[in-house]
């Protein structure tokens, strides 16, 4: 079907036709140079122009043909048969076939051939030369390889004024993404240009983050949501939880309400084990842990507050500095102090003085990390002051096995999610340690320095072989372990089982111990308090006991004063100087002599003792 | 005559050995002891197979020869005597 327009338009309307003719150039205008318009014109002097000498580059694309390849078989026929044979006929081949066997030459070959073929079929029967020999012995596994670990990536804060990376999550599925949470942790040490963002990098590129996070105020701590890969809660200086969805863009979805939240810089924030995956917690240094559900931000659905006394007291509260959650132990928790007590609280208990079950003491410090073993769930890691402890759970009084006083703080430190004995922990000087503690119990198998600056975060990738730590400047860096790090050995479990035992029954006959011997003297202080009444208290009360520390205290601090004075006095330079007074007129009368002999000393004893030398000033009298 | 019979013969009866076969310079079999088809093919294929592997020595070193050649492969070992006229093919399997 053809599609046509007709339209007519009558021949005059077109127009004149065009007639064109020939005809030579003409000159229409000439504008001669005129230099009198010259002086209108200024020259200019230095004439100033850019000039580019750069390598002239071009960009080229190639793409090479595509590569087809094709697959074919052979199929074999007969053939090599002289002309006159034909293959199909078997009388001919026969009678070829005859024909050369009858043939001398085929005869001595064949003799020749046979003789070796013949060796080789022997040699092949009497022995099977590829036999593997010791095949049924075990191979020694154990690799003797050092522990080591390689850095793989650095990620670098890309914003001028770099903060603390805080806080590290790894994506829950494939962990091929890393959540870095960046804050300042200084006290106001916030400043105004001091970008907000926090960032979701890729792991295969440190060149720029993948997604940015943009909160209200800075986050300092930020975690995936394990059953939902799309969703992070993070909390943040101010004290408000807030979450993202990496679906929705850079903005958090939403956040919690100012008068619900944190007092304080909420320091962790952990996903709970819910049916509908949208529960969390959070921990703070204005002593409560709240619980929230993301769907409705704006009111905490159950508050805890960290009082030891049992009250609800906020005046008395603990500041929580790290959180624990096991998700095979849905109703227990653990909170990390700023004291240095880790709680232990129930979660299903009726009233809020029942929730807190018990207390750990031992640190000196604030507890910056808490984790249970993920193999043996009784036994837990703390890091805190210069050391890191692992506890046992029925053991109260103190920790089953801890390291020695670092000369570093230690910031981080998090369990091998592979190996039950390895645990890594991250100080302020910069180093990994990684520790093993079935192979060396006094040192860390691997000590690495991963930054001059101080590491204030770690976490381990679920594989065990990645291990990512951030730094002071915002750099997080990611680490590979060496094999013999993140695979399970032989029977160390059960060793480990063995060691844990071990050590919690030594502490529990140590607590065993200790509580008899307070027993004793309980009872024989009390047996000195029925004889002699008039002495007082046995016991001291507590004002007593600060003035004795006070006096003891200043004992010493005399003590060692005097000892460092003798100490300097022993290494005080000594001047000998001396004045010679030569006294050419006798009619200056003694009198007068000795009252100036006595003010130069007495001016130079002062001088010696304003500074710390010993000047033995001498002067004499000449008198000629 | 006889000779060779009975060489071929004694060969065959080898513990292991599954076939023999007889090649010439063109590829024609002279002698085997498989059937046509699987014949056929194992002279086709190794003939092409030992010229390449004779080549390969003599071009590593003119004064070198192939002497013999062994393929052994998971089921079975292909043995093959070369001459500059005929082959010796000897399909065995090893001991285990």
């Amino acid at each position: 079907m053809e599609i046509v327009h007709v339209y007519t338009k009558k021949r005059n309307e077109f127009g004149r036709q065009c007639n064109f003719s020939d005809r030579p150039a003409e000159l229409h205008v000439d504008i001669l140079p005129d230099p009198s318009l010259a002086s209108n014109f200024i020259e200019r002097d230095p004439c100033d122009i850019p000039i580019q000498c750069t390598q002239e580059m071009s960009e080229h694309e190639v793409n090479t043909e595509r590569f087809e390849s094709d697959t074919r078989g052979i199929n074999h026929v007969e053939g090599g048969w002289p002309k006159d044979v034909n293959p199909q006929e078997m009388e001919q081949t026969i009678r070829f076939r005859k024909k050369v066997e009858k043939d001398e030459h085929y005869f001595s070959t064949i003799m020749q051939l046979g003789s070796n073929m013949e060796h080789c079929i022997k040699q092949n029967n009497a022995i099977n030369i590829y036999q593997e020999y010791f095949e049924e012995e075990e191979v020694v596994e154990e690799s003797e390889e050092q522990p080591s670990a390689k850095t793989i990536n650095v990620f670098r804060d890309p914003n001028e004024i770099k903060r603390t990376a805080t806080c590290l999550s790894w994506h829950p599925d494939g962990s091929c993404k890393l959540a870095v949470a960046y804050s300042s942790l200084g006290f106001q040490n916030i400043s105004p240009d001091m970008s907000y963002d926090s960032y979701i990098w890729d792991i295969e590129n440190p060149n720029k983050p993948e997604m940015t996070l943009k909160p209200v105020s800075l986050l300092v701590c930020l975690e995936y949501n394990p059953k939902d890969s799309h969703i992070l809660v993070g909390g943040s200086y101010n004290g408000q939880i807030a979450y993202w969805d990496t679906r929705k863009g850079s903005q958090p979805v939403e956040m919690s309400t100012i008068e619900h939240s944190h007092r304080d810089p909420v320091y962790k924030v952990i996903w709970l084990q819910s049916k509908t995956g949208t529960d969390t917690f959070s921990a703070s240094t204005d002593g409560q842990v709240l619980w929230w559900d993301i769907r409705k931000m704006s009111e905490p659905t159950e508050r805890l507050v960290l009082d030891p006394n049992k009250k609800g007291n906020l005046d008395n509260a603990l500041g929580a500095i790290s959180l624990e959650f096991e998700t095979t132990m849905p109703t227990k928790f653990m909170v990390g102090t700023e004291q240095g007590l880790v709680v232990s609280c129930n979660r299903k208990a009726k009233t809020p003085a029942e929730k807190i079950v018990c207390t750990y003491s031992g640190h000196h410090g604030p507890i910056y990390a808490l984790q249970r073993n993920p193999f043996f769930p009784k036994n837990f890691l703390t890091v805190a002051d210069w050391t890191a402890r692992i506890w046992s759970e029925d053991i109260k009084e103190s920790s089953i096995m801890w390291t020695k006083y670092h000369m570093a703080y230690l910031s981080d430190g998090c369990w091998s999610p592979v190996r039950p004995s390895v645990f890594f922990t991250v100080k302020m000087d910069g180093t990994l340690d990684v520790w093993d503690f079935l192979f060396k119990q006094n040192d860390p198998t691997l000590s690495l320095k991963v930054c001059d600056e101080a590491l204030y975060s770690l976490r381990v990738q679920d594989n065990g072989r990645f291990l990512a730590c951030g730094s002071q400047l915002g750099t997080a860096t990611l680490l590979e372990i060496s094999p013999g790090l993140c695979t399970l050995q032989r029977n160390e479990k059960a060793l480990a089982t063995a060691m844990f035992e071990r050590e919690t029954k030594r502490e529990k006959i140590l607590e065993a111990r200790h509580r008899e011997m307070r027993l004793k003297e309980r009872s024989r202080s009390e047996q000195s308090k029925d004889e002699d009444t008039k002495e007082g208290d046995g016991e001291e009360s507590v004002e007593e006991l600060a003035t004795r520390t006070e006096a003891e205290f200043y004992e010493i601090v005399e003590a060692e004063l005097k000892k460092r004075a003798k100490e300097q006095e022993k290494k005080r330079p000594v001047l000998w100087s001396g004045i010679d007074l030569e006294v050419e007129d006798p009619s200056w009368s003694g009198v007068v002599c000795q009252s100036i002999i006595e003010l130069s000393l007495l001016s130079l004893h002062a001088i010696s003792t304003l500074s710390s030398l010993i000047w033995y000033p001498s002067c004499r009298l000449i008198l000629t | 005559m006889a000779e060779v019979e009975e060489t071929l013969k004694r060969i065959q009866t080898h513990k292991g050995v599954i076939g023999t076969i007889v090649v010439n310079a063109e590829g024609i079999p002279i002698r085997t002891t498989l059937d046509n088809s699987t014949t056929v093919q194992y002279t086709g294929l190794l003939h092409q197979l030992t010229m390449k592997a004779r080549s390969t020595v003599r071009d590593i070193d003119p004064q070198n020869d192939l002497a013999f050649l062994r393929i052994r492969s998971k089921k079975h070992e292909i043995m093959v005597a070369p001459d500059k006229e005929y082959l010796l093919i000897v399909i065995q399997n090893p001991s285990e």
